[in-house]
């Protein structure tokens, strides 16, 4: 009963803080808070969320074995879900409202801009991992489900080489979501050694 | 007769016993997923009309105790001006940091006063002046121009300013002078930004002397007719309207006349992107964006670039002969 209500304790938290990037974005866009180009600071911080999201994921199964905190285990299928939810989000935005539908023009960005393709495969990448994260899936797909859903690690990495594309000069940040990624994937590595 | 059998059904139709036995967790699990696309419904729906619905109230913001009635100027196109607010407040000045909000928070460690600007190389007068001096009365206008960023955005924008043809005429560049260079000032302490080596500092940019001596190029002092605020290049600017943004240096202290083309600060950083002419032209691209639309601050749907950003009945004739996806 107590470990229900601690993983009771720990969904709400997920929940809470994987829904505040929603509100202050709706805040700031409801008070005209989101600057000059609105449309563009919402596609950014859209897509941030959802990289963020995505090492977060990663970073789940390391600091469980790290700290022996096996509690922390089912709050990848939401932290996970989160993520997919923002990279949707952000693909939707930058199709509908950046783009304002006009197809001609995203397909010749998927096309033609490897930055943009490398961020739509991610998002493709996640839509089976979506869709089979409930634990009928995980059943149903037994061993199959683990090889499976590590396509999350490409996703993460085509999400971060999406970032780093774009950049045109400061790359402060995507060097920082590059370390952080090689690092979650060098702890998993040493790990299967062992 | 057999209508139907068991076997009929195929395998994958079948509900798994462990779905339907977890039937309860599967209906709670459907829906947490559709309470999560309900919420991104909500966000695009409260965003959009959000920032919709704000826009007319910006809009009509202007600089503040400004004494004069902006709402009705236009550009030679007729286009609305962008609100000063926006105009001042989304800036790219790697000198006071690489987001656009960056330099209206930072900007306040520049003193643009007193200011003096070095004129050198293959001219005839060389010197250091004072600002006072570069500026001559009776010579300052409103000039309303297109900005459009390499970054596919754009603003229409009243400077405040005069023609650099002025400047170089006073010079009097030798014959041999074929280009102009421009330097930012380089200064730690005022322009924090510099301590980052996001970019080779000082900022440089050059034109052409043909260029700098047309009647578009200006070097701006203001905006919305009075001082330039820090954050877009105080005290004295250059404004190459037909040129992508990042050609109009900022906060000028040096102005050198050369025989050789020189490089900018872009073009260092990465020449397979930026060029020397950095020409605002819809069927060049940049490497990695399409350059054919672009963002008006405050419209909704992007816009067509036009080639030259809208001047080509102008500036045409400066590059008659020369290939622009070559010299881009």
């Amino acid at each position: 009963m107590n470990k229900k209500r601690r993983l009771l304790l720990l969904k709400g938290l997920v929940w809470l803080v994987g829904l505040a990037p929603v509100v202050w974005l709706l805040w700031r866009g409801m008070t005209d808070r989101l600057g000059a180009n609105p449309i563009e600071e919402v596609l950014h911080r859209l897509g941030d969320t959802a990289l963020i999201s995505l090492l977060v994921v990663l970073s789940i199964t390391p600091l469980r074995r790290l700290t022996g905190w096996n509690s922390l285990a089912p709050l990848r299928r939401p932290v996970g879900l989160f993520a997919f939810f923002y990279l949707t989000m952000h693909f939707l935005w930058y199709a509908a409202v950046d783009q304002t539908l006009d197809l001609e023009f995203i397909i010749e960005d998927i096309k033609e801009r490897p930055y943009i393709l490398a961020g739509f495969t991610a998002w493709l990448l996640l839509i089976p991992l979506a869709i089979t994260s409930t634990k009928g899936w995980i059943r149903r797909l037994r061993k199959n489900w683990q090889k499976l859903h590590r396509l999350v690690y490409v996703a993460t990495s085509l999400g971060v080489l999406h970032f780093y594309w774009q950049v045109k000069a400061d790359t402060y940040w995507p060097i920082v979501a590059t370390t952080v990624l090689v690092v979650l994937m060098l702890l998993r590595f040493r790990r299967r050694r062992v | 007769m057999l209508i139907g059998k068991p076997g009929d059904i195929p395998s994958s139709e079948i509900t798994p016993e462990s779905v339907y036995i977890n039937r309860r967790q599967f209906i709670g699990e459907s829906a947490e997923i559709a309470l999560g696309g309900a919420a991104g419904g909500a966000l695009i729906g409260g965003a959009v009309g959000g920032a919709l619905l704000a826009r007319p109230g910006r809009a009509r913001a202007q600089r503040p105790g400004d004494q004069r009635d902006w709402s009705a100027v236009r550009s030679e196109m007729g286009e609305e001006l962008t609100p000063y607010e926006d105009v001042t407040s989304y800036n790219n000045f790697y000198e006071f940091g690489t987001q656009k909000d960056d330099p209206v928070k930072n900007a306040h460690t520049l003193q643009p006063r007193p200011w003096t600007i070095e004129v050198g190389g293959m001219c005839a007068n060389p010197g250091v002046y004072g600002l006072e001096d570069f500026i001559k009365p009776g010579t300052m206008e409103d000039r309303i121009y297109r900005l459009r960023c390499v970054e596919a955005w754009s603003m229409v924008i009243p400077w405040y300013g005069f023609a650099l043809k002025d400047v170089i005429d006073r010079a009097e560049p030798l014959g041999s002078a074929r280009y102009v260079e421009f330097k930012t000032l380089h200064d730690l302490v005022q322009m924090p930004g510099q301590r980052s080596r996001v970019l080779a500092w000082p900022y440089a940019e050059g034109l052409r002397l043909d260029e700098a001596r047309h009647p578009l190029t200006i070097l701006a002092t203001g905006v919305y007719g009075r001082d330039l605020p820090n954050q877009n290049g105080a005290p004295i600017r250059l404004v190459v309207p037909w040129k992508y943004g990042f050609k109009g240096i900022k906060s000028i202290v040096s102005m050198t006349f050369m025989e050789q083309e020189p490089l900018n600060s872009w073009q260092r950083a990465a020449s397979n992107e930026y060029g020397f002419y950095a020409n605002v032209n819809p069927e060049v691209d940049h490497p990695r964006w399409s350059q054919a639309r672009e963002r008006r601050l405050g419209e909704f749907r992007r816009r067509a670039t036009l080639l030259f950003n809208g001047y080509v009945d102008q500036v045409a004739g400066l590059y008659a002969g020369l290939d622009l996806r070559v010299h881009y």
